[in-house]
């Protein structure tokens, strides 16, 4: 038997998936910025001298990395609850892709800043800036910019495993998609606009990553408007350099 | 009047490389002093050590009458009074130049944004590089970024400037603007240790010459020492030219 | 509420299971691996048309999460009248997921190779399929091996998402047992240790590998 598809049934759910669309937005956000201001914190403690620290991190980086995020979430979310510690299942996947999210750009931004060439860190140690202005001005600036196409596809790639919090029933998209899939018996066509509106949350997420870059780093603008003055063509390295070191959840 | 920098029998290893093995020299306010020698010689561990850039293991170093040796030297007030310029320069590439100069004014002699800026032209008209303030790093040649390396050093009023083989990595036609400006530097009165390869500069504007050999003091003199020298080591390595 | 006992048998259950992970991550890469193989070919290909192909699937790909991908299939075979087990949906849904990225992986490292190594080919009267063949290839093979052990370690991982369409690999057999004793931190404890200890060495490969070729660069 032929089955044709039809996406009529779908039409009257739209406010239904734009819901679902919007929470997997704001999950994300609020992780990504949480994450990575957790992460950076673990970025320079694995560099520490204190050495039960630094393991601590490399055990927690570790273990994150390799287990999948699945299981970390079942761990956090029905692991805490059978010790009776419950929670909202928005709050549980926020938390479980903060852990997550904080491992990978931990290990992203500490790869940034081993790369500032020593003799930076000499010369602004002469000047007599003090260590928490060094870790700010002369290693993490730098080393963001440089690593921000790694940890932007990092962005992308935990906004696809958010669809994994449909799984202990969080209302974001995917779990929107189940919902209507079943209502309307149209499965194959609600998962496939489902996809389309990942999609469109994928580009929405790379444009605003993109100006937010353009903003914050300004010396690569100001030198690629001189340079295009001059007439000098700019290298566009980095897009293979992240295809290289490819993607990872 | 007390000298500003002295080395007295100082020893430093690393590992089990003795690179020295007593240095002991002293240097006079406005003084300029070149120190020359081969690779190894120690020459550049010697200067790294009195910024406490390396820690020495015997003997004393005093700056501007603080004892750098010593475990809880106050390190803040020692770079304060002591301005290093490096070979490879270390400017922060995410910064423009005049921002390069400013950070430190800014967050280590709590300058505020405007004074900061005054010195930062100031220091860069100095160096003849007042119209690059706004350009980044990687805009500029290798002798415009060590004159602003110069600047940036030059801002924090040191008492005394070190320069470790600043002129090393450049090619011959930008070497001689950055010579100018150590030049002018001198002149003015700064305290200024060299270590470099430049004989022909150091002959002619340091006030004295300390030639290092294997990890001490092996020869020292005014500029006309390079015309006469004492010991047959001096004597190879000037004919060496290295 | 009944609280079971994690028996012996239970153990048992589950590294049962991790043969099934296995099988379903082999298949994965090996299927990915030859349409990621392809899909480089056309993404650096001078027609226009192909190129075009790859980017947009590429992307597309990149764009959606495994899971809705997972769906996409399993519903979409479904709805045709297909009635196939749970691992052949989860097996072509990761082979298009993995040939995505793989196919982006490598085309990165086939970029990376200097353009002096074409240009010496050409003047060799090579073809470009010999160029890439007996020269490009060959190299940025060193090149492409830390970032695909590191992606087989993600493809171990991502097989977990099988278990939503009810193909039984690790994390559905722990799922299974959890459901009838009711000691999920205990369960998803050894589920992620079983993980762990599948992952982890290839991670440390991968790492020990990139070290190696930075080494060899320098």
């Amino acid at each position: 038997m032929k089955y044709s598809l039809d996406f009529a049934p779908l039409a009257s759910y739209w406010p239904v998936f734009i819901n679902g669309a919007w929470l997997t937005l704001k999950m994300t956000a609020l992780a990504i910025v949480v994450g990575v201001c957790v992460g950076t914190l673990v970025a320079f403690a694995k560099r520490s001298q204190i050495k039960p620290l630094a393991h601590a991190c490399t055990v927690y980086i570790e273990i994150v990395r390799n287990t999948p995020f699945l299981v970390q979430i079942f761990l956090l979310y029905f692991g805490l609850a059978s010790f009776g510690v419950r929670m909202p299942t928005f709050a549980a996947a926020v938390l479980a892709m903060v852990i997550n999210i904080a491992a990978y750009a931990a290990e992203i931004i500490r790869a940034g800043l081993e790369s500032v060439p020593r003799g930076q860190i000499e010369a602004a140690e002469c000047l007599g800036l003090s260590k928490w202005r060094i870790g700010w001005h002369v290693m993490l600036q730098p080393s963001i910019e440089k690593v921000y196409p790694a940890l932007t596809s990092q962005f992308l790639l935990m906004m696809q495993a958010s669809a994994m919090a449909s799984q202990i029933s969080a209302e974001e998209l995917t779990a929107i998609a189940n919902t209507v899939q079943s209502d309307t018996f149209r499965s194959l066509e609600t998962y496939i606009v489902v996809a389309a509106l990942y999609l469109v949350l994928s580009l929405f997420i790379k444009l605003v990553t993109w100006a937010l870059g353009e903003y914050m780093f300004r010396r690569r603008r100001v030198v690629r408007r001189a340079a295009a003055q001059a007439g000098k063509v700019q290298p566009a390295a980095s897009t293979a350099a992240v295809a290289i070191h490819g993607g990872a959840a | 009047m007390s000298p500003i920098v002295k080395l007295d029998h100082v020893y430093k290893s690393f590992g089990s490389n003795q690179v020295l093995k007593g240095v002991s020299f002293e240097v006079a306010k406005g003084e300029m002093i070149a120190i020359i020698g081969a690779s190894g010689s120690g020459k550049s561990t010697a200067l790294r050590c009195i910024d406490r850039l390396e820690v020495i293991d015997k003997g004393t170093i005093e700056v501007c009458g603080i004892r750098v040796d010593s475990p809880n030297v106050d390190l803040k007030q020692l770079r304060l009074e002591v301005g290093i310029v490096f070979q490879s320069y270390n400017l922060f590439p995410h910064l423009t130049v005049q921002e390069n100069i400013m950070l430190a004014l800014r967050h280590v002699k709590k300058q505020s944004r405007g004074e900061a800026a005054d010195v930062a032209i100031r220091v860069l008209d100095q160096v003849g590089l007042k119209a690059k303030a706004d350009a980044y790093p990687e805009q500029l040649s290798g002798g415009q970024q060590q004159r602003v390396a110069i600047a940036r050093s030059l801002a924090m009023s040191p008492k005394v400037m070190l320069f470790d083989e600043v002129t090393s990595a450049l090619d011959p036609q930008l070497t001689g603007e950055v010579l100018r400006v150590m030049e002018d530097l001198a002149a003015g009165g700064m305290t200024m240790l060299l270590v470099t390869h430049e004989m022909a500069f150091a002959k002619r504007v340091a006030d004295r010459i300390i030639y290092m050999h294997q990890g001490t003091v092996w020869e020292t003199g005014p500029g006309e020492m390079l015309d006469a020298p004492k010991t047959p080591e001096l004597h190879a390595f000037l004919n060496n030219g290295l | 509420m009944s609280l079971g006992h994690f028996t012996f048998t239970h153990l048992m259950y589950l590294v049962q299971s991790i043969g099934w992970t296995l099988l379903l991550s082999a298949l994965a890469f090996v299927l990915g691996a030859i349409g990621g193989f392809g899909l480089m070919l056309a993404r650096i290909s001078p027609r226009a048309w192909l190129r075009w192909f790859a980017v947009v699937y590429i992307e597309c790909i990149q764009g959606i999460p495994l899971l809705i991908l997972l769906f996409i299939v399993y519903f979409g075979l479904s709805v045709y009248g297909l009635s196939l087990p749970s691992l052949v949906a989860a097996g072509i849904a990761m082979m298009i997921y993995v040939s995505a990225y793989l196919g982006d992986i490598w085309r990165g490292c086939i970029e990376a190779m200097p353009k002096p190594q074409w240009e010496a080919s050409e003047c060799l009267a090579f073809s470009r399929w010999q160029t890439l063949r007996l020269v490009i290839i060959p190299q940025a093979v060193r090149l492409s091996l830390p970032p695909t052990v590191g992606f087989l370690v993600q493809i171990i991982k991502m097989t977990s998402l099988a278990s939503v369409i009810g193909f039984v690999e690790l994390t559905r057999a722990g799922q299974i047992i959890n459901n009838t004793i009711f000691q999920p931190f205990l369960v998803f404890f050894l589920v992620g240790a079983f993980y762990f200890a599948l992952c982890y060495p290839l991670s440390r490969w991968s790492e020990a590998m990139e070290k190696k070729l930075n080494v060899a660069n320098r």
